[in-house]
């Protein structure tokens, strides 16, 4: 099952299981652009599946009207650079309303964020925002990067009560994997080793994890041997697990593929050196977008691209 | 139509309680009891309550900056009110919203908001969930001549109007954007006209005159109820005080808020009861002192409520948060 279906099942089945679960977005019914809701209009019907007016502010805001008075709202943001146009809302609104209100009221929006970069989609369609966010207390979010935990992880966003971001890499909707029958939730805050090894950790996210493991291939030709641990959800975060690896391997490469002025990967090396300064034999090491927005031409996006031999010369250093 | 004498004394008393509230809250400030930028709505009582008379008690509102009338015209607690005004341990939001950002759900209040126009996009969601429903419920959104200008009031209103949502969009046009005069910043001078441009019905009406408020919003509300879509009122009123507690008021004449003052929508109300014989002196001296007596427990349980311990700032995030970030 690839990427998408594994999303597709996830919103099926939660539509199904509990009457109060909503799709809004534009151009919901036919699942357009990525194909992620396709099909569910035919299931659950126009009241259900909200094909919405090119107007974020109101596709935002009126999820969060309706969480705030009983249901379950689930927002395509279409593209995730768009959420600028409904940045109030997300912001200033769904983001404070249980903590200004003092816990009066529930807000369990889950927005599906698609993102990042590829396909000359150029400096309105690329951007990898995952970053402004985390920035935002009050809300949680994940960013999967396997079908197994698109279907987990988004499963969780929609039960859990309060609103939750899930960035969908647009680049991995084709990605398949295993996607058990059963349900199998991933709890936030749960990160994942993707590829056990001694030598050095790679903390990588989304896409990144898939350039990380394509780099550790390559690496272990080499006798270096990379662990690969997946956040899975940047808040909350499970610290523990980071940490536990960093201690068995003392070395640190942090991949992202968002700029890397003021990022996700910024914040995570913090965590690394708070939970584990001493074991650390080398100074972390990074890899992310350079600071510029994402450009047009092929070649020009090629380079602003991060990649597995950016995640390879990072190990290669921090091994040195 | 005009309501029964005891739905008349009932908007009359609700004025009331909300212009003595609002002045006890401005003495209260002035006398550094109450922290924050306070925007209060002496003059606008009619609107409020207008509104809110016209609503079932389940109906909902999302209000605005100037939103303590909104909250005491829906029923909400003067204790719980002012102890959110007072940054108390005890107030309605404990203490983490305070006079900008209080919600009281218990009566339908989803929110005073320091963000223009930011209910008319929440207000469609509402309507989607009374929808859902079929409680027969409605919502208002309030909002201010300013907030017309911003784009989700447009985005709020299109989407409502589309999908015929129970939504009753209410204008309080009380001329001043913050300093910035109506006919300085809105085109087509009329807010109510915006309604045309969308397909439903808007009307502009003297927002002084509660009863014009109330037989407006009746209509508007019997219209969502009966799935018809949403409403547009725009209604004109004059603000006695400054944009703030504070502000000098630099940019209008004394002249205007004399006039405002002339056309009184609490003493407008109680010489109709009186001309009809429903209301005399001892009646009216009653009224008041049964608010005053409200609003001094207010005071005092405010007064005499504790300050939240400080660590608290780190509660009220989420549902539950057991990690460290």
């Amino acid at each position: 099952m690839d990427f998408g279906d594994a999303l597709n099942k996830a919103l099926r089945e939660e539509m199904r299981r509990d009457p109060r679960v909503f799709c809004i977005g534009e151009d919901i019914v036919l699942g357009v652009p990525f194909g992620v809701t396709k099909g569910l209009c035919e299931e659950f019907g126009p009241e259900r599946v909200l094909n919405a007016p090119i107007s974020e502010a109101a596709i935002v805001g009126s999820a969060m009207g309706a969480a705030m008075t009983g249901l379950v709202p689930v927002v395509d943001m279409h593209f995730a650079d768009f959420v600028t146009c409904a940045m109030d809302e997300v912001a200033n609104q769904i983001a404070k309303s249980r903590y200004m209100f003092g816990g009066q009221i529930d807000c369990p929006i889950t927005l599906r964020m698609p993102y990042g970069i590829g396909r000359s989609g150029g400096g309105h369609h690329s951007n990898s925002v995952e970053a402004w966010f985390v920035n935002i207390p009050g809300l949680k979010l994940c960013i999967p990067s396997t079908p197994a935990d698109a279907y987990g992880l988004l499963t969780t966003a929609i039960r859990d009560p309060d609103p939750v971001l899930v960035f969908e890499h647009r680049g991995l909707y084709r990605v398949t994997g295993e996607v058990g029958d059963a349900e199998t939730l991933v709890p936030l805050g749960s990160a994942d080793v993707k590829r056990p090894g001694r030598d050095v950790t790679v903390i990588a996210t989304a896409r990144m994890v898939h350039e990380s493991l394509a780099a550790a291939r390559r690496l272990a030709e080499d006798g270096i041997e990379v662990e690969v641990v997946d956040p899975r959800s940047l808040v909350p975060l499970d610290r523990a697990t980071l940490a536990d690896s960093v201690r068995r391997t003392h070395r640190v490469v942090i991949a992202e593929e968002g700029p890397m002025r003021g990022s996700t990967g910024a914040w995570l090396a913090w965590v690394i050196m708070e939970e584990c300064f001493d074991d650390l034999d080398a100074p972390i090491a990074r890899v992310a977008g350079p600071n510029v927005p994402i450009p047009f031409s092929p070649p020009l996006e090629a380079f602003a691209t991060p990649k597995a031999e950016d995640v390879e010369a990072a190990v290669r250093q921090v091994v040195k | 139509m005009t309501p029964a004498p005891d739905r008349l004394l009932a908007m009359y008393a609700g004025m009331l309680r909300v212009r003595l509230f609002e002045e006890r809250v401005r003495e209260l400030f002035a006398g550094g009891r109450i922290p924050g930028f306070l925007h209060t709505s002496v003059g606008q009582e009619a609107v409020a309550v207008g509104v809110c008379a016209a609503l079932r008690p389940d109906d909902y509102v999302l209000s605005t900056h100037r939103g303590h009338g909104h909250l005491v015209a829906k029923g909400g607690s003067l204790r719980g009110l002012m102890a959110e005004l007072y940054g108390k341990a005890n107030g309605i939001c404990h203490g983490k919203g305070g006079t900008m950002h209080i919600a009281d759900a218990s009566v339908g209040y989803l929110g005073a908001n320091g963000v223009l126009a930011a209910g008319c996009v929440l207000a469609p969601g509402v309507g989607l969930s009374i929808k859902h429903r079929r409680s027969g419920q409605v919502v208002v959104a309030f909002f201010g001549d300013g907030a017309a200008n911003r784009g989700p009031f447009h985005e709020g209103v299109n989407l409502a109007a589309l999908w015929k949502l129970p939504v009753i969009f209410v204008c309080e046009n009380n001329r001043w954007a913050s300093t910035s005069a109506h006919a300085l910043s809105t085109a087509g001078g009329s807010i109510a006209a915006r309604a045309a441009g969308y397909g439903i019905p808007g009307e502009s009406i003297d927002g002084n005159d509660v009863l014009a408020v109330w037989d407006a919003v009746t209509r508007a509300a019997a219209r969502g109820r009966r799935g018809d879509g949403p409403s547009l009122v725009e209604a004109h009123t004059i603000r006695w005080v400054g944009h703030f507690e504070g502000d000098p008021q630099a940019y209008r004449s004394k002249e205007e808020v004399a006039a405002g003052r002339r056309t009184d929508p609490v003493a407008r109300l109680e010489r109709l009861l009186r001309d009809a014989k429903v209301l005399d002196d001892a009646h009216a001296q009653r009224v008041r002192d049964g608010i005053v007596a409200e609003i001094d427990d207010a005071v005092a349980h405010a007064e005499a409520s504790p300050l939240p311990e400080p660590h608290e700032a780190l509660t009220d995030l989420f549902a539950s948060y057991p990690w460290r970030d």
